[in-house]
């Protein structure tokens, strides 16, 4: 049987690892030491699930959606990271990530955004914890993500705008990095996703890990089995997707699917498929697939949707593509506004277009009547507004 | 001998090396560069192999490494560059770049051709000691190609007598927590650090960079290691257009005496 844990050294099969300057080794090697007992810490696990529950309103529904059942003819449930507080999945890591961080006795936590809900996500937890706060993001995301950029500094966070490479995600993980090395001792870097240096990967897959735990539930009490028959999440660097595969990897009948953002199109050069346009390297210190040229150099992504416009993917999505175990389908940018404007009339849910790209899948994949698909809705699209309503107006009516 | 070693033998204080990306600033300027720098004094040569995303340094050099970029730079480019080079500067030459671009290239047939070349070391510093150790260690040593490791003020002892081992040539001594381009500032603390990882006894030579800017900070570093490395300020000197390269180069190095 396939190994999906990671190894004691970060690796998932031949992916992962800790690639990282001497710079950042002595913060590396303190997470890497500690954050497997801080997170299996009962103190800690309480503190943490009282907070999701109390402060971020878990567990989040697993809804039916009816109608979007009806047009795809079968049984199609909406697992609603939307309705956490802040309005995506990001707050699971990030309420976990801070409250290790304030264990180790940092006092400021830096992070990335690309559409900004990992850093709305982070600057809500720093005021809740009462910490220094600052976030990188970059100055594209910042113009298509307005409202998210508006919450931060309402919430007391300090955002910089990142002009270097294509000013989005990408630019936005140097920066914070960067930022990490210039002030190790004081500051934790609040990683949004399962990319990075081991242990980042490990650590942020378990801490969004409670999105399958309570899934098994939840599908127990609707249909009398833990499992789906399918799972589809969107993958930018891949947390909302493995956490909601997490408990489900070693259950080879739940077929794993993940929604990749393809820009223009995969055969464009304007495309954000890691995975599918890929090949193995290192960047923001793992081995993992990236995207890049035949020299090595990371090629700047392109997706509509900033939460996936991310060149690189985690190590764990590289292995689980590569055991077979993960399928991975790319959708373009109007597919994703396509199904984004569906689930908003048939359902009444507003989705970010992150998530859209999950239910675009739908168009894509045959399922049987009898089938259950569980998708992650891992977003709320109020943030896109300002693009969903440019798509509206060049819909015929 | 591998140059390195003969330079460390031969001269034991006030080591000068300087660091430039290559491809920087105009194509065909990597070769007047080198050459101009030999010539005006320096002791030994870090050439950067330009990367998309280098996230250990500062402003300075990522713009150095994008317009490289721009300009057409690429391992393979360099290589070429540098077996013309290599008939004309007899001074130790290092490579310094990210692992990625070395990765896609093949470390076993970089060191082969850096070998075939007379490059002398190479600096890669998102490759982990760990992973050298495990995987390439071997392959350098049978290519006469020195790893050189750097240590940070918050490397602990212990970790530096490892990385001390495993390290050829010289061992870095990274002077701040920072990115590159910075300012070196003597404080306690600085000197604290300095005084403590020279007193160590390591088989290495040290080389002191990140923050040596000018003639002040490079006597600085000489005063606790074998010599300092200046990078970012010398890429600044470089950017003024209105003289050439080998120009810049000369002014900078006249500087510094
Ligand atoms: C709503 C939403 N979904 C998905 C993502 C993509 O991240 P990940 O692949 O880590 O879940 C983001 C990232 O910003 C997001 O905001």
């Amino acid at each position: 049987m396939n190994d999906y844990q990671v190894s004691r050294t970060g690796y998932y099969g031949e992916f992962g690892g800790a690639f990282i300057p001497e710079m950042l080794y002595a913060n590396i090697k303190e997470l890497q030491d500690s954050y497997l007992d801080m997170l299996e810490d009962p103190g800690f696990r309480e503190t943490y699930l009282d907070l999701l529950r109390d402060y971020s309103g878990r567990p989040t529904p697993l809804f039916f959606a009816k109608r979007l059942s009806g047009q795809y003819r079968t049984n199609i449930y909406l697992k609603r990271e939307d309705l956490n507080h802040t309005g995506a999945h990001k707050i699971n890591n990030a309420i976990g990530q801070a409250l290790l961080a304030k264990k180790l006795g940092k006092r400021r936590i830096v992070a990335e955004t690309g559409a900004g809900q990992h850093g709305v996500a982070t600057a809500t937890v720093c005021a809740l914890m009462d910490m220094k706060c600052t976030v990188y993001m970059g100055a594209e995301d910042i113009k298509r993500q307005k409202p998210n950029v508006g919450r931060m500094k309402m919430l007391g966070a300090k955002v910089i705008p990142v002009y270097q490479g294509n000013q989005t995600l990408k630019d936005a993980v140097n920066e914070a990095m960067r930022d990490w090395i210039s002030h190790p001792a004081e500051t934790h870097y609040l990683l949004g996703s399962v990319v990075g240096p081991h242990p980042y990967p490990d650590l942020v897959t378990r801490l969004q890990a409670i999105i399958s735990e309570e899934l098994k539930g939840q599908m127990k009490e609707k249909t009398g089995s833990e499992d789906p028959g399918t799972i589809i999440a969107c993958v930018g660097g891949g947390s909302n997707a493995a956490g909601i595969f997490y408990h489900y990897l070693d259950h080879p009948h739940v077929r794993l699917i993940g929604a990749e953002a393809a820009g223009k199109g995969i055969h464009t050069n304007k495309t954000a498929a890691t995975l599918l346009t890929g090949r193995p390297g290192v960047l923001h210190g793992s081995f993992s697939s990236v995207m890049q040229d035949d020299d090595g150099q990371i090629t700047e992504p392109y997706s509509i949707s900033a939460g996936l416009d991310y060149p690189g993917i985690g190590p764990l999505h590289a292995h689980l593509h590569q055991t077979g175990r993960a399928e991975y389908y790319a959708v373009t940018d109007d597919e994703a506004l396509d199904a984004a404007l569906n689930l908003s009339r048939k359902e009444g849910i507003i989705p970010a277009l992150e998530s859209a790209h999950a239910l675009a899948l739908l168009d894509k994949l045959d399922f049987p009547p009898d089938e259950h698909v569980v998708i992650n809705l891992s977003g709320r699209g109020d943030k896109d507004l300002q693009t969903l309503l440019q798509h509206l107006e060049n819909e015929p009516d | 001998m591998n140059r390195i070693d003969k330079l460390f033998i031969t001269k034991k204080t006030g080591i000068l090396s300087v660091y430039f990306t290559a491809g920087y600033p105009a194509p065909g300027s990597t070769t007047k560069i080198v050459t101009a720098l030999e010539e005006n004094g320096a002791d030994m040569i870090e050439i950067g192999i330009p990367f998309s995303d280098p996230v250990a340094d500062g402003p300075v050099i990522q713009k150095s490494s994008h317009r490289a970029l721009q300009n057409g730079m690429s391992l393979e480019v360099l290589l070429n560059r540098l077996s013309e080079i290599r008939n004309n500067v007899t001074i130790p030459l290092i490579l310094m770049g990210y692992f990625n671009p070395v990765l896609q290239f093949g470390m076993e047939k970089l060191c082969s051709r850096l070998n075939r070349i007379g490059i002398d070391g190479l600096i890669i510093p998102d490759l982990p000691p760990e992973e050298y150790a495990k995987k390439y260690r071997n392959l350098f040593r049978d290519h006469n190609i020195h790893n050189i490791l750097l240590v940070t003020p918050q490397t602990p002892d212990e970790r530096i007598r490892t990385l001390d081992d495993l390290s050829s040539g010289f061992l870095y001594l990274v002077s701040a927590s920072s990115t590159t381009g910075g300012k070196l500032s003597m404080d306690t603390g600085q000197k604290a650090y300095f005084s403590r990882v020279a007193a160590m006894g390591l088989s290495n030579p040290l080389m002191i960079g990140f923050g040596i800017s000018d003639r002040e900070s490079l006597d600085a570093a000489y005063q606790y290691a074998a010599g300092g490395i200046i990078g970012s300020a010398f890429i600044r000197a470089l950017e003024n257009r209105d003289c050439a390269p080998e120009e810049n180069v000369k002014i900078f190095m006249n500087k510094l005496r």
